[in-house]
């Protein structure tokens, strides 16, 4: 734990130094402000006081923010071979990956904490659902969850930063949108299995306020899957 | 603390890059790997850091295993890879910090031994910097500073003098030295007077096997074996010198040197085992009349041994 925490530590840092984590922050609050209070279906549009534009453009902007934040997290250190002298450290594989994972869940997380004021403003607008507005929030951090441990999966494959941005787009896509639409278009067991797995069902019904017991399993298998597959890539890689 | 490695076997696809190999390195000795590029030096430090699962046998370094205990192993060992990659983006000191965090050193020891390193190895106007801002060779010394931070038992240093200007290399090759008496020791290179300034013992290894292992005399004398003297002579010419020196009793073969040229009279004389034939031939000039102007012996150097080792 302590190592994994000292890892951590170092991943958040480095996101600091290099400005990454200025931009995303300053890109997802600039991206998520405007479609949820300017663009035309904004939220006085809807004329309701919930937060469901803003979870609404959040389930895309992570989508694609999450990807270019974990890209290089493994890619880099294999290309560069820092993984040599982390890894003959008395820290194993798994260490690794998992004080990659939360380092980067943590910037989400705090990425998402600045939109608090959103919440504070719309809950002066209106009578709000609090409970609905918490597990919003729920469902992003578990989808963010989900991404981060898909992207760093992605990251492990290849000493390429682009591959592993790629990767992860493309199996999100898949979780995001093509399951979801396959299983509208067929039905019996494959389109049940289909619907199961679309993210899209999930995170939606988390985000109106429902957090069922199975949607979080679903999101928690993604993410130990993830990591597990990450690890098990790294250790085949040194050996 | 002991490193025993016995029948140690790695493969890469078909090719074995190290082949069943077996050695010990006590504790206080300084090991020198030598051996050309791709002969196996890198793959036998990586495999006994824990970095690399071997194929096949065992490595214990002190008690523990490098194949199943590797976290002890870890804490015991100080690393410096051949391509001494540390990440760039960060400062000297918060680098030696996070090394040091993950080493298990206790937190209020920290400073101390990070000042400690800075100072062994140099660093003292740099540390504040970004390790990629540095020259090749204060890098190198961050690497050494990083594997020494944690005081470790055992240091195994793959080219650790590469990029260090020729003051930095007596300095760091002292320090091995001052390590090496304590601790024990495993240095590879491909420089051989490093190894035989620097190493108690070197162990020579080609295509993925030792093929010799030894003190540098021991090594230089086995290589050695016969003694060779190179011998100049005027006053006579050199078809009739070879036949006469030829035929004393301890003389085993006469090569002519420089042999494009024909006026050249100087030769390698080469005795059978445990003989010398140096005072054979004086009398011999003496007898005949002819002028000896020169009579050295030729001393095996380290590098004929590695080469006739490793060139089959």
């Amino acid at each position: 734990m302590r190592q994994i925490w000292i890892i951590c530590k170092r991943e958040l840092n480095s996101f600091f130094d290099s400005l990454m984590a200025y931009v995303m922050l300053i890109a997802f609050l600039g991206f998520s402000g405007f479609f949820t209070w300017i663009y035309v279906a904004d939220v006085f549009f809807i004329g309701q006081a919930s937060l469901q534009v803003f979870f609404g453009i959040s389930y895309w902007t992570l989508f694609f923010f999450i990807p270019a934040l974990t890209m290089g997290q493994l890619a880099e250190e294999n290309r560069s071979g820092t993984i040599e002298l982390l890894l003959t450290k008395p820290v194993d594989n798994m260490q690794v990956v998992i004080g990659k994972f939360l380092s980067t869940l943590i910037l989400i997380s705090l990425a998402l904490a600045f939109t608090l004021p959103y919440y504070i403003t719309i809950a002066n607008i209106g009578p709000v659902d609090h409970g609905a507005v918490i597990s919003g929030y729920i469902g992003l951090i578990l989808l963010s969850a989900s991404y981060i441990s898909i992207g760093i999966f992605a990251s492990s494959v290849s000493k390429n930063q682009i591959v592993g941005f790629l990767l992860a787009l493309f199996i999100g896509i898949l979780f995001q949108w093509v399951f979801g639409t396959v299983a509208t278009s067929i039905s019996g067991f494959f389109g049940e299995l289909f619907n199961f797995l679309s993210l899209q069902t999930h995170f939606d019904s988390i985000s109106r306020g429902v957090i069922d017991s199975k949607d979080i399993i679903y999101f928690l298998s993604i993410i130990v899957f993830g990591l597990v597959a990450s690890s098990t890539i790294m250790a085949k890689r040194n050996n | 603390m002991d490193i025993v490695v016995k029948n140690l076997t790695k493969k890469y696809g078909n090719q074995r890059a190290v082949d069943d190999i077996s050695f010990e390195v006590r504790t206080g000795e300084v090991l020198g790997f030598l051996g050309p590029n791709g002969a196996g030096k890198t793959t036998t430090m990586k495999a006994i850091t824990s970095f690399l699962r071997p194929d096949a046998g065992s490595i214990l370094v002190g008690e523990y295993s490098a194949i199943t205990q590797a976290d002890e192993v870890k804490r015991v060992i100080g690393y410096l890879p051949e391509h001494n990659s540390l990440y760039t983006d960060m400062p000297v000191i918060d680098y030696l910090k996070f090394v040091a965090e993950l080493q298990g050193i206790d937190k209020s020891r920290i400073p101390d031994r990070i000042l400690e390193m800075v100072d062994v190895c140099g660093l003292e106007g740099e540390k504040h910097k970004k390790i990629g801002e540095l020259s090749k060779g204060y890098q190198q010394r961050v690497g050494l500073a990083q594997a020494l931070i944690h005081d470790p038992e055992v240091l195994i240093l793959d080219e650790p003098t590469t990029g260090l200007d020729p003051n930095q290399i007596v300095e760091i090759r002292e320090l091995i030295k001052k390590i090496g008496r304590e601790k024990t020791v495993i240095l590879s290179s491909h420089i051989l007077a490093e190894v035989e300034a620097t190493c108690d013992r070197i162990m020579i290894i080609n295509k993925g096997k030792i093929v010799a292992d030894g003190t540098d005399e021991e090594l230089k004398k086995h290589a050695q074996g016969k003694e060779i003297i190179r011998v100049s002579v005027e006053g006579v010419d050199r078809n009739e010198f070879i036949p006469v020196v030829q035929e004393l009793q301890t003389v085993d073969s006469v090569d002519p040197v420089d042999s494009e040229e024909d006026n050249s009279n100087s030769f390698e004389i080469t005795s059978h085992l445990d003989m010398s034939s140096r005072k054979a031939i004086f009398q011999q000039c003496v007898e005949k009349g002819w002028i000896l102007t020169e009579m050295t012996l030729i001393v095996t150097k380290l590098e004929d041994v590695f080469h006739d080792l490793t060139m089959n």
